[in-house]
This record gives structure tokens, C-alpha cells and sequence, in this order.
């Protein structure tokens, strides 16, 4: 026992220069290894920063328009309308309207005001504004008046500072005479698809969105919440629970653009008539949704403590009661959460829609379902193909009206689970 | 014409959940001799009769969709006269066609004669058949109305039944899953073997020249097009699997461990959220983003150090961005993994008097490295899926090339190129897609299922 242990070496002198030296360069490695992961995170964080304002910055001068002064006499124009249509009922005057030509006397109205080459500053659809003034008030046909029209995509980008230089001074020239100036283009958030840069709207696409959705959530979330519910309540564990389970996992990491092609197998071999509906979008985004909201669920029924299930049944509830009385209504939270998470990877979607043909040139919103129809992300698509200079800021004007959205449904989606979610 | 039936059908419907309401509320109505307590609560009687009312005549409202039109069709084709009868079924569904814009108001004459006279003879048959079809849903409703009405008595078991129909309801929505993944194998296998009935396998799989526009031109020679794919897998792989994770892992990685190991909890709680919000602009952004402010610059940088093949389209370009994308993937699965490495592990490292970084590079990384190696495996699954970065900024060019600079095209960017335009299931090179997005399928899939394995192996490990 009274063997004692020997040192068979002397003991670390932490002081020595070596060792000094070996610590120092041990922290020396910590902290490069510290600043490394802090500069991940910066530099993600900042190309996030980066998207976004540059997205912001060229999309600002998207929901700006550009518009000329453009003085016209009348009674000296050679617009050839009667004032006595006026007096005829709505529908006549409307179709007297349609049968005038207004572009030509607009036209050379411009010539008139910016010499020979005035009619290019206009754009194609400057008329339209004429005309609309003209019904709305046909007492303006008697005198002289100004109208702001919509200028021409040159000058447009002239105004906002790009383009050759010669159109640049006499665009400077003009707004130091006060003969064009910048307005909010209202056309954009109210108009549809246009060939016309200074014409086109999103409210074509967005409409199409929001029915797309409507489709969407009404297939995905009820079926998806349903399985959800079977899934984590009463599916006995067997080889069909198995199959089931790893066909939902697997659809939830399928690419998006298989749902596509199965789309386009199947739902438009079904009904070739409905190609590029939104009803047909919202069934193929509906199968891409189902599973997020089937994970989400069951993640939401499980956190669910058993004692509340047990309670129930204790008290004679049967099965079916316990889970729509206490389990579903305590769960839904989560499962809301995990819809609008869902929906707004859907609304984002593009690759299975141009695969349904939802990639038409659709130049008035959809009325119905059933009819023609574009979506968000493919109008920023097809605008992002176009050659035209002026499609560049609408496309990067259409980004923001989605990320907009997307982030309002996340933001959603974050405060409802802070909100209502109880950790039990 | 079908919603007038719907709205009368649910009308009955809700009728008859009042109804069966009340009359069961009136058995145990007023403690007299005669009250007795009915099995079921109220509500399950009137839900009862309601589901009587309703699941009968909607089925027959939906399938008269189907069926009304086939007998309109036939009832138009049969008042054609003798000898104007369409001879081949494309003339018909034409002339159908057309018989139907013009009574929809949608075009004002049609290009076939006898069409105009026809409209009114499709106005009679669609006003006569969609009213049969009403009135059959809305007498199915009654006599299913009815009849549960006649069945809800005190010791009826209503709540027994509407519980059996709300089970089969969660039984057959959970088998859409399994229906949808049918339908997914089902369809892309389906027209791949049609496609490898005009095109070898093998010259598909290990094939180096992608050329399918050449299909187009039947009569010409060379018309069958070439379809080995070997560059698309190239491509794929070159910007989802190589460029992508190049970015995605060291960034994802690196992120996760600052946010869970050094980051204040307030940094961290703004950071997370920030770095998440990446996955969630959509791809459509990326795309744009890519081609038109990344990939200008890129080009312009690879010419100015003397690569004079560079192009406006680039395999790095697109690699880059969706390598941006992917980041969070990556770090929010490095995340969990290394929050479940014990505690006990990190603590006994650092009393041992290792240095944070020598803990987490020596102790949690090896210990979380199955988490790890599943999540950038789904990463890289879900990076070769990725369609619109690819469409929009890699190009269409089926290089065979190791030069990120070059432009090289991907699975999904050739799928979408294949099926926009025309969309005729006949030609090899629409059916080429669909073996695409098999072959991206299975590839997706393995790599989910390995990925899955890794993961649960390593679950095992600590338990």
C-alpha cells in the first residue's frame, strides 16, 4: 500500500515558451474558426440584403409611369365625331366610340406639339386615355385641352435616366418645360398582359393566382388534414399504414416539376379543354401541398398530450368525438401554421403551372375557374424573357407584389404559431 | 345547370339536418312518461338525414358533368342530316366544337355548314338532359332524405353510423397519397416505355449527344433526333450536386454551428428567421436574379482572365444562386443534428480543456456527421429537382464540359424545353421528358431513401 506513484516525467510548465506559444496558436484557431462561422452567416444574410433591395430598387421605378402633355385642339383636329351620338343610349355611344379613330388625330396632335418624330414619344395605347376622357366628358370637344398620355417605353426609360444621349437632353428638355412627368401607373395594378411594357398589369396574374389557390387550399387542406387525422389517430400499424406513410414522406421531397408532368399525363389528358385553367393548376399544386399539410398535422396532432385523449374517452366520448372535440381544435394552430407555410411555397410555384400551360399570353384577367389563366411567378417568368428594356423594372415590380405576399403569409404563419401554439 | 342542382341538393340537405334535429330533440322533449333518452345527441340525426340527403344526390349531380354532355353530343350528331354526317371522329369533335362556341356566344358563325342549325337542336338536348339531371338529384335527395328521417327514432344509432362514414372519409383522403404516387410512377412510366419503344435505353442512359429538335422534321434525314442524355446528367450534376454544394455546404455548415454554438440568443433569434426567409423567395426570383445580376458580371470576369467560350449563360451563375438557396437546407439539418448530440459529450470535451472550436470540430461534427451527410443528401436531391434557376440561367447548350464558365443544361431544364410549345403525345420528343422526369424521379428518390437511412442509423446511435 505504500507504494507510491512515481513520475516517470516532469510535470507541463504551462508557462514555458512552448507552451505559451502552442496556446496562443490554439486560440488563434478559435477565433478564425469564430470569425469563419460569423462571416457565413453575414455574407448569407447580406446576398439575402442584396436580392431583395436590388429587387426593391429596379421594381420601385416599375410602379412608375412616365406621361407626355399632349395639348389637343379639337375643333381644328381631324377627330370626326359627332357630338350628337352623346345624346344616344350607353351601348350606342359606346359602339360610335369603337367605330371613331382616335389614334390618328392623337397622333398628330403629337406631331403638332414635338415635331415630326412626336408621335414616337406616345405609347401605342395613348389614345385609350383620349377616348376615355372624351366619353366620360363630351364637352371637352368644343375647346383646347391637355391630357397626360402614357409615354413611350424610350422615353419612359429616358425619363428614368437610361438611353442614348440625345434622347436623354431632349427628355431633360421637356421636364424643364413641365411637358412630362412621373405618375403612378395605376395600369399596373389593375391592368393584365400587354405587349407594351408601359401597358401591362399584374392584376391578370394575381387574379389567376388567387384562384389557383382557392383550388389549391380547398383540395389540399381537408384532404391533407383528414389523412393527417387518420394517420396519427386510428391507422392501425399494418403494411397499408406503412405504404401510405412513405408515399406521403416521399411526395413531400418529390422535385416539383414531376407533379408537373403528372399534371399534364394526367389531369389534361382527363379534361384537354381546361388547359391552362386555374382549376387545373390548383389540382396539380393541390397533391404538391397535400403532403406539407399531412406532415405539418400530424406533427400538430402528436404534440397533443395523450392525458387530454384519455380524459375523453374516460368520460364516454367515443373516438371519433375525442379527436374533432379536443384533439383537432387544440392541434389546429400547428396545422394552420403548416397550410399557410404550404400555400405559400405553392403560390411561389412555377415549374409544374408552365407544365399545365398556364404559361399563355393572357390579356385580360380570368372570369372563372375554368378559363385561361396565369399565375404570379409565370407572368415574372415570360416578362423576365421579353427583350424590351422596359420589362426589366415591371418584372422586378411583379417580384415585389410576390415576395410582398409571401412575406405577409409567412409573417402569418409566425404569429400564429407564437400566438396559439401551447408547449404543453 | 350542375350548380342549380348543387345549391337545391344542399338546400335538402340542410332541410333535413333541421329536421331530423327537431324530431329527435322531441323524444327526450319534456320529462313525461313517454320521454326517453335517445341513443344519439340531436345533432347526429340531423347529420344523419343530412348525409342521406346529400352523399346519394351529389354523386349523381357530379357524374351527371360527365354524362350530360356525351348525351347532348350524341342527341346533336344524330339530327344531322344523313348525308352531312362528319365521316372521321375528328370532323365531329370539330363540328362539335363549333356548336358549342356558337351557342356559348363565344363565336359568331362557324366554318362548317351545317353547325348554326344545329345550335338550337344543342340548346333543346342540354336544357332537356341537364333538367333531367336535376330533377333525378333532387328526387334521390328526397327519397334519401326521407328515408333516414323515417329511421331516426330513440334507439337508432346515429352516431354510430355518421362515425363509420367519418372514418371511411379519413381512410379514403389518406389513400390519396398512395393514388397520387400511382399516379406519378403510373404516368412517367407509362410514357417512358412508349419512348423507349422509339428510342434504345441505352443510347438514352449512356448516349453523348442530346440533339432532340431534330424529331421535328419526320421526313427528313437524321429525322429521329439523338437522345443520349449523358450531358443533362452531366449538367445536373455539374451545377446541383458540385457547384451548388461547393457554396451550400461550407455556408450551411458553417452558419448552423455559429448560430448554435457561439451566437447570443437575441442574434441568433433574428438571424435564423433571416437565413430561413432564403428558402422561402421563390426559385422564379433566383432565377431572375441570377441571369440578370450575377451572371453579366460572371461573364465579364471570365473574359477578362482569357476563358473566350465563357457565355451570358453559365453553370456557375446558376450553381452559385442555387447554392444560395440551398444554405438553409443544409443548416437547418446541421442544426438539429448537432442539438442532439448529448450535452454530456460537449461538456466532457471542454473540461478536458479543448477550445470550443477543437470540441465542435473534434467532438460534435464526427458525433452529428449522419445528420449531417442526410441533410446535405436531401439538399443535393433537392438541388437537381430545382427547374427555374436552371431554365432561366444555365442555358440550353447540352455541352459535355468541366468549364463552369460554358453554358450546360440540366434534366429539368431540357423537360420544360421538351413540353412547352406543342404538347402531341406521339413524338419521341415529348415522350423523351417523361423519361426525364423518370429518371429524375428515381435519382430523387434513391437519394431521399438514403438519406432517410443515414439519418435514422445515426438516431439510433445516442438513444
Amino acid at each position: 500500500m505504500t507504494k507510491h506513484m512515481t513520475l516517470s516525467r516532469q510535470p507541463t510548465d504551462w508557462q514555458s515558451a512552448d507552451m505559451m506559444k502552442r496556446i496562443k496558436r490554439r486560440y488563434a484557431a478559435e477565433r478564425r474558426f469564430k470569425a469563419m462561422g460569423a462571416i457565413a452567416v453575414l455574407i448569407s444574410v447580406a446576398f439575402l440584403a442584396f436580392l431583395l433591395l436590388s429587387m426593391a430598387s429596379s421594381g420601385a421605378r416599375g410602379f412608375m409611369r412616365t406621361e407626355i402633355k399632349l395639348p389637343i385642339d379639337f375643333p381644328a383636329s381631324s377627330l370626326m365625331i359627332d357630338p350628337a351620338i352623346f345624346k344616344g343610349s350607353a351601348e350606342e355611344i359606346e359602339q360610335k366610340l369603337a367605330e371613331t379613330d382616335f389614334e390618328g388625330p392623337v397622333l398628330e396632335a403629337a406631331g403638332q406639339a414635338y415635331g415630326a418624330d412626336g408621335a414616337a414619344l406616345l405609347s401605342e395605347t395613348a389614345w385609350i386615355v383620349v377616348r376615355d376622357a372624351v366619353q366620360a366628358d363630351p364637352g371637352i370637344l368644343s375647346r383646347k385641352t391637355e391630357f397626360w398620355v402614357p409615354a413611350s417605353d424610350e422615353v419612359d426609360s429616358a425619363y428614368k435616366g437610361e438611353g442614348e444621349d440625345a434622347q436623354l437632353q431632349r427628355i431633360g428638355a421637356m421636364k424643364a418645360a413641365n411637358q412630362v412627368r412621373s405618375s403612378f401607373n395605376l395600369t399596373f395594378l389593375t391592368g393584365a398582359d400587354a405587349t407594351d411594357p408601359t401597358m401591362v398589369g399584374i392584376w391578370g396574374a394575381f387574379k389567376g393566382s388567387l384562384l389557383t389557390m382557392i383550388v389549391t387550399l380547398l383540395l389540399a387542406f381537408p384532404v391533407g388534414v383528414f389523412s393527417a387525422i387518420y394517420l396519427e389517430e386510428y391507422a392501425p400499424r399494418n403494411r397499408w399504414t406503412d405504404i401510405i406513410e412513405v408515399s406521403i414522406n416521399n411526395l413531400a421531397a418529390v422535385p416539383s416539376i414531376i407533379f408537373g408532368l403528372l399534371g399534364l399525363a394526367v389531369f389534361l389528358t382527363l379534361f384537354p379543354n381546361l388547359r391552362s385553367a386555374p382549376v387545373i393548376g390548383g389540382m396539380t399544386l393541390a397533391l404538391m401541398t397535400m403532403p406539407v399539410i399531412v406532415i405539418a398535422g400530424r406533427n400538430a396532432i402528436k404534440s397533443v398530450p395523450p392525458s387530454i385523449r384519455d380524459a375523453a374517452l374516460g368520460i364516454g366520448a367515443s373516438p371519433v368525438q375525442v379527436v374533432f372535440h379536443h384533439v383537432l381544435p387544440l392541434a389546429l394552430p400547428g396545422i394552420l401554421t403548416g397550410t399557410i407555410i404550404g400555400m405559400a411555397r405553392a403560390l411561389g410555384e412555377t415549374a409544374p403551372l408552365l407544365m399545365v400551360g398556364m404559361r399563355a399570353f393572357i390579356s385580360s384577367p380570368p372570369g372563372s375557374f375554368t378559363e385561361p389563366a396565369t399565375v404570379l411567378p409565370v407572368q415574372i417568368f415570360l416578362w423576365s424573357d421579353e427583350v424590351s428594356r422596359g420589362f426589366v423594372e415591371k418584372t422586378s415590380a411583379a417580384i415585389i407584389v410576390l415576395l410582398v405576399f409571401l412575406l405577409a403569409m409567412n409573417g402569418l404563419a409566425i404569429y400564429l404559431r407564437n400566438r396559439f401554439e401551447t408547449r404543453w | 345547370m350542375i350548380q342549380i342542382a348543387i345549391f337545391l341538393v344542399i338546400g335538402l340537405g340542410l332541410m333535413g339536418f333541421v329536421a331530423g334535429r327537431a324530431r329527435s330533440t322531441a323524444f327526450s322533449k319534456g320529462r313525461t312518461a313517454a320521454a326517453v333518452r335517445p341513443h344519439s345527441r340531436p345533432n347526429y340525426h340531423g347529420a344523419y338525414v343530412l348525409l342521406w340527403a346529400l352523399g346519394p344526390a351529389l354523386l349523381i349531380a357530379a357524374s351527371s358533368v360527365l354524362v350530360v354532355p356525351a348525351l347532348v353530343d350524341e342527341a346533336v350528331l344524330s339530327a344531322v342530316p344523313a348525308g352531312q354526317q362528319p365521316a372521321t371522329a375528328m370532323d365531329r369533335a370539330a363540328l362539335l366544337d363549333e356548336v358549342r362556341s356558337i351557342a356559348k356566344g363565344d363565336s359568331m358563325g362557324g366554318f362548317i355548314e351545317a353547325s348554326e342549325s344545329l345550335v338550337p337542336v344543342y340548346k333543346a338536348a342540354n336544357t332537356r338532359f341537364g333538367g333531367i339531371a336535376i330533377a333525378v338529384a333532387v328526387l334521390v335527395a328526397i327519397i334519401g332524405a326521407l328515408f333516414a328521417f323515417s329511421r331516426v327514432k330513440p334507439d337508432f344509432r346515429a352516431r354510430s353510423q355518421v362515425e363509420r362514414l367519418t372514418m371511411a372519409v379519413l381512410l379514403l383522403a389518406s389513400l390519396i397519397a398512395i393514388l397520387t404516387t400511382i399516379g406519378i410512377v403510373g404516368s412517367l412510366l407509362f410514357e417512358s416505355i412508349r419512348f423507349f419503344g422509339m428510342v434504345s435505353p441505352v443510347e438514352f442512359l449512356f448516349g453523348t449527344e442530346w440533339s432532340p429538335q431534330t424529331a421535328m422534321r419526320a421526313d427528313q434525314v437524321g429525322s429521329s433526333g439523338s437522345f443520349g442524355a449523358v450531358p443533362l446528367y452531366w449538367g445536373t450534376i455539374f451545377i446541383g450536386a458540385i457547384i451548388a454544394m461547393l457554396i451550400a455546404i461550407p455556408f450551411g455548415l458553417m452558419s448552423a454551428i455559429y448560430l448554435t454554438q457561439y451566437a447570443a440568443p437575441t442574434l441568433r433569434a433574428w438571424m435564423k428567421p433571416a437565413l430561413e426567409l432564403l428558402a422561402g423567395v421563390p426559385t422564379v426570383v433566383y432565377g431572375y436574379f441570377a441571369a440578370l445580376t450575377i451572371a453579366p458580371p460572371m461573364r465579364d470576369f471570365a473574359v477578362a482572365i482569357g476563358i473566350s467560350s465563357a457565355s451570358s449563360e453559365s453553370a456557375l451563375a446558376a450553381g452559385l444562386v442555387m447554392g444560395v438557396m440551398i444554405i438553409p437546407f443544409v443548416s437547418s439539418m446541421a442544426d438539429d443534428s448537432i442539438a442532439a448530440v448529448p450535452q454530456s459529450m460537449r461538456d466532457g470535451s471542454l473540461a478536458m480543456g479543448a477550445t470550443p472550436s477543437e470540441t465542435i470540430k473534434r467532438v460534435l461534427i464526427p458525433a452529428a456527421l449522419p445528420g449531417i451527410v442526410g441533410g446535405v443528401l436531401l439538399a443535393v436531391s433537392r438541388a437537381i429537382g430545382e427547374t427555374m434557376i436552371v431554365v432561366m440561367a444555365a442555358g440550353l447548350a447540352a455541352n459535355l464540359t468541366l468549364n463552369p464558365f460554358a453554358s450546360v443544361t440540366t434534366v429539368t431544364t431540357q423537360i420544360v424545353q421538351l413540353l412547352t410549345g406543342d404538347t402531341e403525345f406521339d413524338s419521341p420528343k415529348t415522350l423523351a421528358a417523361f423519361a426525364l422526369g423518370l429518371v429524375l424521379f428515381l435519382i430523387t428518390l434513391a437519394l431521399n431513401i438514403i438519406a432517410l437511412r443515414v439519418v435514422k442509423k445515426y438516431r439510433e446511435a445516442y438513444d
